[in-house]
């Protein structure tokens, strides 16, 4: 294995950059400001999934000169939400396509007359019918949104599946589903708007994209870049959550501004934010998977459907992820992966960390324990033997130049865990024990970065600049929202100027202020916007020798003058660095060949699970997760990320269950929408190894989204083992159970454990 | 609508306060709103979450779920109180040293739960520092650091982890 280059800063636990202020309770969220003479905004919703909206009443009991009130006939510019497609209207004006659609805005100094006067806007409707399920969607009647319901189809295809059957010694298929889950930051969706002639519209608010938010508020408004200016407050989580959703709530704050002349500010509360708000996903996945005797893949042939919602949103890129990660880390020389996201009269789902890479894990990892199963092979041994290895190519024919260390994960993670130390013991003590107890495994990959030529597209700018107050500033949109941005990128220019982390700060997130470096997404910010930082600093580093006589060796005060000198000749000391595709990467949109990603992190996970047999409750008592993510740029940080990631993932598979009622998400509060406490998240056991990846910033490639994609299977798989019962979906929960678990009641009493 | 004023006086973060709202106002807006006290914060609204956590006479409370009128002439603690002319507190020191905060939000409500876990129990074992926090949830850390914050405050040590980390 490649060694690291030898780093003074990179790779070492820099604390947190705006760590102090989050302690200290002086970090600004967008709920802490105050604007002068600023209202609160309130949204009335839908309160049906689809229909025609016949009228709106306003109660003549509430004095409404008090209010400002908008709607759809309000909104200057496009009646819609920029994304992808723009199919997704600012407010709705016609018709409505899912419970909780925003209609009407209202805004009072009051916040209490607010809720009165929610309740004093009345709204009929010509109802219609609508469809919940991929099920009902793929019926095709009725149709709900354009010509066939469906948002986006794929079809990935490798060798001759068709001909792989008869050849085969097995043939096994499995069917397995994921169902929604919220995001559950604990800041709620929140922004301030303000509005003026002379300076166009502002908000500030709790955001992951702000270039995306600028971009949508253009065309709400009809104005230019200039007049448009958004600025990301300190954000409490996001996890994709923050990716396309402010765009909506920042909107409406803009317009509610707008018409009432001062600035509004428009704060969710939790039932709101978990009613009106995307969650990951659900999806269908259908495995067909030929194998020879000793368990080699012949072939595989994937079914996938998600669940899209109501608008496209982000549904498309989700199902290109979701595509692309459908066969998992494993060399089969035939593919095929149908895809297909489909319409329905709910919230539109949109990003959730994983990006649909946890829904196709899930299936694809659920999957091989069957196969192995079938075929009465270790599950260990049957992805052994599978996985993709240097030089070989994936259902895309992407070749994998970089090294691949699968096996080297592998093992580690049975070392750690003791699995099959542990695996005997649980043999011997579950048949004469109510807790049953299991090991179970998930090996997979993330592909870091945009899917395909989708970096090429963003065509992102970063840099740095340096302030006569001898600050060297990162400018990026690249945003702050618990992964560690600040302290990574930060690190980063330092390391590359060869100054102190402290001398480095980062520039506001103003898109007056800094380029646009891209969506904050996709575990591109490490990788990609790293790499420009390095690159920028770098540049700098050039400029200063050979324009302002900076010398070979220097120190802080060295590098500052150097830096005067440059600005007295130059102007303004500014380094910037536009997005460069690493040479040999090659993607086909249309036959969905090539180069997917720049980068594959890789990962193996293993969870010990106990199921106890009258209760039907699952605990995940031990995790172990092994990876490679190229440059550990910050280990407490990266811990960091693999520990929540991985509790997140857990609450996927056993706690966190949306239930739905006509279209309305029922269990709307953190009562009964349950994720993982203190007392439910394991001892986890993180390891890294490293292979510095040269197009990353100093070797670093994707993580955030990685130790979400594998702690499903690794559960699911766990109570296979501890139980003989195989479940195929998730969440799974103690009512889900009850009643499938053939496990004989031991003849005594259970004994203690 | 009118709303009846009253007069409360309470003591905050050591320093007496006297507010004029009304009686049934939740405690955590008068802390944000009438006192500027940002610093706790509100997640949920119905005492699930534990972010707007702070002391009332020793107790750990949820914010949003005390009206006002109920602390007259109590002692109040908020995250704002917990360093000292500057300096941090130790388990403010291990948070940062420890990675037990990132997006920072549930980091006031924890802070206050861990400090009045150290209180009655200066020093708990894991299952006692579990048990202590879970009244809060946290989304972005799986709590994990959170512990070993607890853990490396508890041992004065700011240097690390009490937990090994794993690299290379």
């Amino acid at each position: 294995m490649s060694t690291s280059a030898k780093t003074r800063i990179v790779g070492s636990s820099v604390p947190r950059k705006e760590g102090v202020d989050k302690l200290t309770g002086r970090a600004r969220y967008v709920d802490d400001m105050h604007l002068e003479g600023m209202w609160h905004g309130v949204t009335v919703r839908s309160a049906i999934a689809r229909g025609l909206i016949r009228s709106i009443t306003f109660n003549p009991g509430i004095d409404w000169s008090e209010f400002t009130v908008v709607t759809a006939a309000d909104i200057p510019g496009k009646n819609h939400i920029q994304l992808i497609f723009s199919d997704q209207p600012c407010l709705a004006a016609d018709q409505v396509n899912h419970c909780e659609e925003a209609i009407v805005l209202l805004a009072h100094p009051n916040r209490q007359r607010l809720r009165e006067a929610i309740a004093a806007v009345h709204i009929e409707y010509d109802p219609l019918p609508p469809v919940f399920t991929i099920e009902e969607s793929e019926r095709q009647d009725p149709i709900v949104w354009g010509a066939d319901n469906l948002f986006k189809s794929f079809l990935l295809e490798k060798g001759n599946v068709d001909d792989a059957w008869a050849g085969a010694a097995h043939v096994i298929e499995g069917e397995y589903r994921t169902g929604a889950q919220e995001h559950l930051y604990i800041e709620n969706n929140g922004v301030i708007g303000e509005y003026s002639e002379a300076e166009g519209v502002t908000v500030w608010g709790s955001l992951q994209c702000p270039y995306y938010v600028h971009k949508s508020l253009m065309a709400v408004f009809g104005l230019p870049e200039d007049k448009v200016r958004v600025i990301q407050t300190e954000t409490g989580g996001a996890f994709g959550g923050k990716e396309d959703f402010p765009s909506v709530i920042g909107s409406h704050a803009a317009l509610l501004a707008r018409k009432a002349g001062r600035p509004v500010k428009m704060i969710y509360d939790r039932l709101e934010d978990l009613a009106a708000t995307p969650k990951r996903h659900p999806s269908r996945i259908r495995h067909r998977t030929a194998v020879d005797a000793s368990g080699k893949l012949l072939a595989m042939d994937i079914d996938l459907a998600t669940d899209g919602g109501a608008y496209s949103t982000l549904s498309s890129t989700v199902l290109s992820r979701a595509t692309l990660h459908a066969c998992g880390p494993y060399y089969c020389p035939n593919v095929r992966v149908r895809s297909r996201s489909w319409a329905t009269n709910t919230v539109p789902y949109g990003a959730f960390r994983g990006f649909g890479a946890p829904q196709a894990t899930f299936a694809i990892e659920r999957h091989i324990d069957e196969i192995a199963a079938a075929l009465a092979m270790d599950p260990v041994e049957l992805r052994r033997r599978n996985f993709l290895r240097d030089g070989m190519t994936t259902a895309t024919q992407q070749v994998m130049r970089e090294s691949v260390i699968l096996e080297e994960l592998l093992d580690r993670a049975l070392r750690e865990s003791d699995y099959y130390g542990r695996k005997k013991r649980f043999a011997l003590e579950n048949p004469n024990n109510a807790i049953r107890r299991g090991m179970g495994i998930a090996a997979f990959f993330h592909g870091s970065g945009f899917t395909g030529s989708g970096e090429r597209y963003l065509n992102s700018l970063a840099g740095i600049d340096v302030t006569p107050e001898k600050e060297v500033r990162v400018l990026v949109s690249s945003t702050e929202f618990g992964q560690g941005t600040n302290t990574i990128l930060t690190q980063i220019a330092a390391e590359a100027l060869g100054l102190d982390a402290a001398h480095v700060v980062m520039a506001p997130p103003d898109t007056r202020v800094v380029p646009n470096s891209g969506p904050t997404v996709a575990s591109r910010t490490a990788m990609v916007v790293g790499k420009l930082i390095e690159r920028a600093s770098l540049q700098l580093l050039r400029r200063l020798r050979e324009q302002a006589r900076l010398g070979g060796e220097f120190d802080s005060d060295e590098f500052f003058s150097a830096c005067e000198r440059l600005r007295s000749s130059c102007g303004d000391v500014v380094s910037l660095c536009r997005y460069e595709a690493p040479p040999d990467i090659f993607w086909d949109d249309q036959k969905y060949q090539g180069e997917a990603y720049p980068a594959f992190a890789w990962s193996v996970q293993i969870a010990q699970v106990a199921v106890d047999t009258l209760t039907y409750a699952a605990q995940v008592e031990e995790f172990w997760s092994v990876q490679e993510a190229g440059r550990v740029l910050n280990p407490v940080l990266a811990g960091g990320q693999i520990e929540g990631g991985i509790a997140q993932g857990i609450g996927y598979a056993l706690y966190e269950k949306v239930q739905w009622q006509d279209g309305h998400m029922r269990n709307n509060q953190m009562t009964n929408y349950i994720m993982p406490t203190a007392e439910d998240v394991p001892p986890i056991h993180v390891y890294f190894e490293e292979i510095p990846f040269r197009h990353g910033g100093f070797g670093a490639k994707g993580i955030g989204e990685l130790p979400h994609d594998g702690p499903a299977p690794a559960v699911l798989n766990a109570i296979r083992d501890a139980t003989g019962v195989s479940f195929h979906a998730i969440p799974l929960l103690p009512e889900d159970m009850l009643g499938k678990l053939a496990v004989p009641a031991p003849a005594e009493e259970p004994a203690t454990v | 609508m009118t709303l009846s004023y009253s007069s409360i006086e309470f003591v905050v973060n050591r320093e007496r306060c006297q507010v004029s709202v009304p009686p049934m106002k939740r405690l955590l807006d008068v802390l944000r709103e009438d006192l500027g006290l940002t610093g706790t914060k509100e997640g949920c609204g119905e005492g699930e979450c534990g972010s707007c956590s702070v002391r009332v006479d020793g107790e750990l409370v949820n914010s949003c779920m005390i009206p006002v009128l109920q602390a007259q002439g109590a002692h109040i603690e908020t995250v704002e109180g917990l360093s000292k002319s500057g300096e941090l507190h130790p388990l403010q020191k291990a948070f940062l040293a420890c990675g037990g905060a990132q997006c920072g939000i549930c980091t006031p409500g924890m802070l206050m739960a861990a400090t009045h876990l150290l209180a009655q129990n200066p020093t708990p074992s894991i299952t006692e520092i579990r048990e202590g926090l879970a009244g809060n949830l946290c989304r972005c850390t799986g709590f994990v650091r959170i512990f070993d914050s607890v853990i490396a405050s508890i041992a004065q040590s700011h240097a690390g982890p009490g937990r090994k980390s794993h690299a290379g």
